[in-house]
């Protein structure tokens, strides 16, 4: 109808690749493992009570120097969902991109949102569009959650970079520190039905040992006031959690910590 | 050897033009009015599933009257258009003005091209900050700063006729800075009067379809007007 478009599918990656090819990133076809780039990270999902939360520090490393202190790695993706990435950051920012405006056309031009499970389908796609870029170092590892409103709970789907996708029931972590914040949680979370308030400091204490136990991931800054990306996905949208608040939550652990040694 | 007939570009126009504009009569109009923070768009629609008014990008809304499949395939490729220039260059950076340029030269083209010219009539709404409103409609593209824009509205003498009364309610009542309550209720008023459009008692939340462009809201401004909320709206 428009000139140029002869595309008719309701995908916005597939409308690209066949009447834009120009405009998709091509990042295949170099070795990037032996460039300098910006990666590593730590972020998390936990589902609560009300919903799920999902939280990332805010640190991007190039080699062994810091690319940048205040990057963000967790991201509003539509009314209910949320998207984390760790990895290679600008495929994976790129990536988050791609993803929410395919989210996006499809609603607009089908009439309805996707359900969680497709949403969880296309963020597959995706990442199996990036295996000839992942095979060459640039790696991304995203975690997808959310407010299922059909299920009526907050759900977590991990991927691994051939887009397989996996659904995790209670949290889970992924990037350099994901191991170490994965161990944490499993001591901390004792029972499902977690309050605002526990999520919020088991994600925070989560980010604190691993930000201890790998050098990639950032810590929390209170002299720049640099606080960790935390976001909260309920029935009634997706919140960000206040940087005082957190800062109140870090105090609390921190005195608490203190108090023990 | 016979010769061919021949017939006038303007008599083929003109015929084409008359082709089109029986197509769009049949269709019932929709209605935008601006309120104090956006622009309602409403129409009769007595289908739950077909839809006439949609989402385009951030601030634009599309309305279309006439044949379904055509401007359908208008709106999916606005949809396309804006989110790819969205994506290639910046959200900020997709307008309605751009957009509706785009819709009138494929009007255009069609009209003078095929055989068959498209029979709709299609609306293109965007909200700025300070309420201008740009619009679109069979081919033809205006900006206005104010108001009321119809559909099947003054281009054609057979729809102005069609719709003097709608236009007059519209006139007659709207002022600026209203709240969307009156808005709503301004624009049912004039949907019945519309002339074949049905009467004011008929027309409720059931066959009537809503939707808002609300400078409260961030980002996707546009937001259909469910039942429940229409039903409140309307009512009382």
């Amino acid at each position: 109808m428009f000139k140029g478009q002869t595309y008719a599918g309701d995908s916005f990656y597939e409308f690209l690749s066949k009447d834009h090819p120009d405009l998709l990133p091509k990042w295949a076809g170099t070795n990037w493992t032996e460039i300098s780039f910006m990666h590593g990270t730590t972020v998390l999902a936990i589902v609560c009570k009300d919903g799920v939360l999902m939280a990332g520090d805010r640190l991007a490393t190039e080699g062994h120097a810091v690319g940048t202190r205040d990057l963000e790695k967790v991201f509003r993706i539509d009314e209910a969902c949320m998207m984390a990435i760790a990895g290679a950051a600008g495929p994976a920012v790129e990536m988050v991109r791609m993803f929410q405006l395919e989210l996006e056309h499809f609603e607009k031009l089908d009439g309805q949102p996707l359900t969680f499970e497709g949403k969880a389908n296309r963020l597959s796609f995706l990442l199996r569009q990036n295996l000839p870029a992942a095979m060459q170092g640039l790696v991304v590892m995203p975690i997808f959650a959310g407010y299922d409103h059909d299920k009526g709970r907050g759900r977590i789907y991990k991927f691994d970079i051939t887009g397989g996708r996996f659904r995790e029931a209670d949290y889970y972590a992924t990037g350099s520190g994901g191991k170490d914040a994965r161990g944490s949680l499993k001591k901390v979370l004792r029972h499902e039905d977690l309050s605002r308030a526990e999520v919020i400091e088991a994600a925070v204490e989560a980010l604190l040992d691993a930000a201890d136990e790998d050098r990639a991931t950032g810590g929390i800054d209170v002299v720049r006031g640099i606080f960790p990306t935390t976001k909260i996905a309920t029935r009634s949208g997706v919140e960000d959690v206040a940087d005082d608040e957190l800062r109140r939550v870090y105090e609390g652990i921190i005195a608490r910590r203190r108090g023990r040694e | 050897m016979s010769a061919p007939f021949y017939v006038s570009p303007e008599q083929w126009y003109q015929d084409k033009a008359e082709y089109a504009r029986k197509g769009i009569a049949r269709g019932k109009p929709i209605v935008a009015l601006e309120y104090d923070t956006g622009i309602v768009i409403m129409a009769e629609n007595r289908s739950a599933t077909l839809r006439k008014i949609a989402e385009i990008y951030d601030r634009i809304a599309f309305g279309g009257v006439g044949k379904l499949d055509e401007y359908e395939n208008l709106r999916k490729a606005g949809v396309r258009y804006a989110d790819m220039r969205g994506y290639s260059f910046s959200r900020e950076d997709v307008a309605g003005k751009s957009l509706a340029n785009e819709y009138s030269t494929v009007l255009g083209s069609v009209f003078t091209r095929e055989m068959k010219s498209l029979e709709v009539e299609i609306l293109v709404v965007e909200i700025h900050d300070r309420g201008t409103v740009s619009c679109a409609y069979a081919g033809r593209r205006m900006s206005t700063r104010t108001l009321t824009l119809t559909i099947n509205g003054e281009r054609h003498e057979v729809q102005a006729e069609t719709h003097t009364s709608l236009l007059d309610v519209i006139r007659g009542g709207w002022s600026a800075g209203m709240p969307l309550r009156d808005a709503a209720r301004l624009g049912r008023r004039a949907l019945a009067g519309s002339g074949n459009g049905a009467a004011i008692d008929d027309l409720d939340e059931r066959n009537l379809e809503i939707a808002i462009l609300d400078r409260m809201r961030r980002g996707r401004t546009f937001k259909r007007i469910g039942a429940e909320e229409s039903r409140s709206l309307l009512s009382g």
